[in-house]
């Protein structure tokens, strides 16, 4: 567990976001009603309101995240930020040292916010305690650990379709070992008071620890899945296929990938969620992907005004009430 | 402290009173066969927008009535942060070439006024934009003025008023506390 003291000031507002850890339901389910604010600005002719006029936002992305970086990019745009990016290959030499220059030097350029991903966990912790008071940092997804905007955004996208999360039964398919979008996942739906989480996986990619998080473990994909309102599949990325924990995508989809016909086995309107990029044939079929019960791109739709309530929020609270 | 300082009786004859100065304002203007829609400014400009609408029905042509949000657009934002729930803006039709009724229950500062005209800007360009509140209170700090009013106040220092409805429209005069800050 790491400190997530300083995330939120002394009123409990969020001052940061760098986990879902220590957030209340009350907190989420703000973030929440915010975006639902910011989703009709995406609708109109002009696509910008001037909330963060003057503020100066920075991507900070120690490792590539093309999709990641650019929903965060318009949201702060949609907010009339002034947004620089930074993408910063991690060198193994001195990464404490450098990071903290390279913080200490964009700092210098009178940032007001850093958008941080990183490969190692606790990333965007470490630059939250190293930032001025003023400056707001927000995790786009640190190591294994975190993916809070994504794991909101999720929220959001059940909370739009399903309403009641106090009734649910949610599967997590895939490589929850790896996955930070997971852990992130499986703290909001429990926060929320979800019910009934599950994950599905080998066991080769299910964490030690699994024992300890609020969940049910299922290997079998059939009985995973079985009456669930809610669906998410996770990316099973590539590297870890060459790390041995899996024979092949093949072998992987004929087990865990969902197919038009495998859904059948859940609730009849359950939706279906996926973080993105998706492995079409890895660990969904098409049929699926596109099928009546993706809410894949409303994710990416939600993901914009989820992002822009964190941000508002995050500025909003680091000034006095007047 | 809290006191009705106009029941709904009151409310409703100035709402009278005002529909009847904006149809000899269009007619002054030569715009009432012109296409005009009402907005009103959320939230307590939305009742009144609504209460006129119902009143300018009978008699005019007007466009399905818009609703705005400015809480995006105020400049106040850094010392008061972000309103908890911001109901969205709604404006069914195209604003280009409209000529916009802007309706607001309370005129003070002027600045609730200067975020509403950005924000209305943000959406198309109206052919004109006519102020319409149901208070004016003498405490401009923009250069902003009304041209249908449904009456004019001056308050005390530590005196706030505050529009209830929707159902039936109260106006409450509020002493001394210190209470949300009406732009």
């Amino acid at each position: 567990m790491m400190d997530t003291a300083n995330q939120l000031n002394a009123q409990g507002e969020l001052q940061h976001l760098l986990t879902i850890e220590g957030l209340n339901r009350q907190l989420i389910l703000s973030i929440l009603d915010r975006a639902e604010s910011f989703l009709s600005i995406s609708d109109r002719s002009v696509k910008t309101v001037p909330l963060l006029r003057g503020k100066t936002v920075v991507n900070l992305f120690f490792e590539n995240s093309t999709r990641t970086r650019t929903t965060f990019e318009l949201a702060a745009k949609r907010l009339s930020a002034d947004v620089l990016n930074l993408n910063i290959q991690t060198s193994a030499t001195a990464k404490g040292e450098s990071l903290l220059d390279t913080l200490k030097n964009i700092e210098a350029m009178s940032a007001d916010m850093f958008i941080v991903r990183h490969a190692q966990s606790g990333a965007a912790h470490f630059i939250a305690q190293q930032v001025a008071p003023h400056v707001a940092v927000i995790n786009a997804g640190d190591g294994w650990h975190a993916h809070p905007t994504q794991a909101l955004l999720d929220m959001f996208t059940i909370r739009y379709f399903k309403q009641d999360f106090t009734r649910l039964k949610v599967a997590i398919v895939g490589d929850i070992l790896h996955s930070r979008v997971a852990r992130s996942q499986i703290q909001a739906l429990s926060i929320l008071g979800v019910p009934d989480i599950r994950v599905v996986s080998p066991l080769t990619l299910l964490p030690q620890a699994v024992a300890t998080l609020p969940v049910k473990v299922c290997t079998n994909l059939l009985e995973g899945i079985e009456g669930v309102d809610v669906v998410i599949l996770l990316r099973l990325q590539k590297e870890r296929m060459q790390a041995a924990y899996l024979p092949n995508g093949a072998e992987f989809f004929h087990t865990y990938g969902v197919t038009e016909q495998k859904l059948k086995l859940a609730a009849p309107n359950a939706i279906v969620m996926h973080p993105g990029p998706m492995n079409r044939g890895v660990e969904i079929e098409s049929a699926v992907a596109d099928g009546p019960q993706s809410v894949i791109l409303k994710q990416v739709y939600f993901g914009l005004a989820v992002r822009m309530a964190v941000l508002a929020m995050t500025m909003a609270s680091r000034h006095p009430r007047g | 402290m809290t006191q009705i300082l106009l029941d709904h009786l009151s409310v409703s004859s100035l709402l009278d009173a005002m529909a009847q100065a904006i149809l000899q304002r269009l007619q002054v203007r030569q715009l009432a066969l012109s296409p005009i829609m009402l907005v009103g400014i959320q939230t307590g400009g939305v009742w009144i927008a609504e209460a006129l609408q119902q009143r300018l029905q009978q008699v005019m042509e007007l466009l399905p009535m818009g609703q705005l949000n400015i809480n995006f657009y105020r400049d106040d934002f850094s010392e008061n942060g972000l309103h908890p729930r911001v109901l969205p803006s709604n404006l069914v039709a195209d604003i280009d070439q409209v000529h916009v009724l802007l309706v607001d229950d309370v005129l003070m500062s002027g600045r609730t006024v200067r975020a509403a005209l950005n924000e209305l800007f943000d959406y198309g360009r109206p052919a004109s934009v006519m102020l319409v509140t149901l208070i004016d209170l003498d405490a401009r700090q923009l250069p902003i003025q009304a041209e249908v009013v449904g009456k004019s106040l001056s308050l005390l220092p530590k005196q706030r008023i505050k529009l209830r409805g929707p159902q039936p429209l109260v106006i409450e005069l509020v002493d001394q506390v210190e209470q949300v800050k009406k732009a």
